[in-house]
């Protein structure tokens, strides 16, 4: 079984440029893996600047590939993150993050497993977020937030690349088959630079 | 009320400190700690920072590099509690050259339109 939520592109033209990264949870906690995510999103912003030369004589090529690093940097990171919490380790399957560089929009698409169990919630999130005005959404997450003492997932996101990166989320739910309890969740942010 | 006199957090990724002279909060770094649990110290500092008795805080974000989704929930929950405290006035000082408080920072202004957010 397949399902898709948002703005999921199957058929996006192959792009000649892109970055893999795979990650194999391994035996060590997520806590000591953590610093990981925001260096792996760091390499993959600093990679892609290859990609966008700096014109030394335009102060306005200088700032926008400070704009589309910076970008990366955070999207790439907050991908990671959510992967790697979210992920399931007792499926044994890597996380894998992919950027592809396209003309006028980077694409970036991650993959992780969950169970059955975390599905059904999962799915109701994604209805809501994606049937929902993300402004609004997001502002009411923050009050949300400021009011409970023992949040443990901020839920900001995909709700700050939606409003403040501009960026088209989409997710791909896909069931493993019988009698397999895991489900691969790809998650793909179209980011606009 | 409590002793903010001199507070501060530091790592050799991040540091958070509180200037009672100045009234201002400094972070500066990078702070990308894995949800609310790990951001817990820093949440204190901030609270008992809105529980101070002053009449305004300045919140200089200048220095901060880079913030996670967790780091925003974390300020705003702060923005909300200087909000609520009626007679303190707040600021927030951004640096034009770090792009994602260019892109971020509006939001803090939303969820209190008299924020006095100013780049420097």
């Amino acid at each position: 079984m397949t399902q898709i939520f948002g703005n999921y592109c199957e058929g996006l033209p192959s792009s000649p440029e892109f970055l893999i990264i795979g990650f194999s949870p391994g035996s060590i906690p997520l806590r000591q893996r953590w610093r990981n995510n925001g260096l792996s999103a760091d390499f993959m912003a600093d990679y892609l600047m290859t990609f966008f030369p700096d014109d030394r004589c335009d102060a306005g090529s200088a700032q926008r590939q400070a704009e589309v690093k910076s970008s990366v940097s955070y999207v790439a990171n907050e991908l990671l993150e959510n992967a790697m919490k979210f992920n399931d380790e007792r499926a044994n399957i890597p996380i894998g993050i992919e950027l592809q560089l396209h003309g006028s929009h980077l694409v970036f698409v991650t993959t992780n497993t969950i169970t059955q169990d975390q599905l059904e919630p999962f799915q109701h999130y994604l209805e809501h977020l994606t049937s929902s005005d993300p402004e609004e959404l997001y502002l009411e997450q923050l009050e949300k937030n400021a009011l409970e003492e023992e949040n443990t997932s901020s839920g900001l996101g995909f709700l700050t690349m939606m409003n403040d990166y501009s960026a088209k989320l989409g997710w791909k739910l896909e069931r493993h088959g019988e009698p397999s309890e895991f489900v691969t969740v790809s998650t793909m942010v179209q980011l606009p630079i | 009320m409590t002793d903010t006199a001199s507070r501060e957090i530091r790592t050799d990724d991040y540091c958070v400190r509180y200037d009672e002279p100045t009234q201002t909060v400094a972070c500066q770094g990078s702070l990308r700690l894995s949800g609310m649990a790990e951001y817990e110290p820093i949440i204190d500092l901030l609270s008992s920072v809105a529980d101070t008795d002053t009449d305004a805080v300045v919140l200089d974000l200048t220095d901060l590099e880079f913030l996670n989704s967790s780091g925003i929930s974390m300020l705003s929950k702060f923005v909300i509690k200087v909000r609520h405290r009626k007679t303190v006035t707040m600021s927030v000082r951004g640096s034009r050259t770090i792009p994602w408080q260019g892109k971020s920072l509006k939001n803090l202004q939303r969820l209190m339109p008299s924020l006095d957010l100013q780049w420097d």
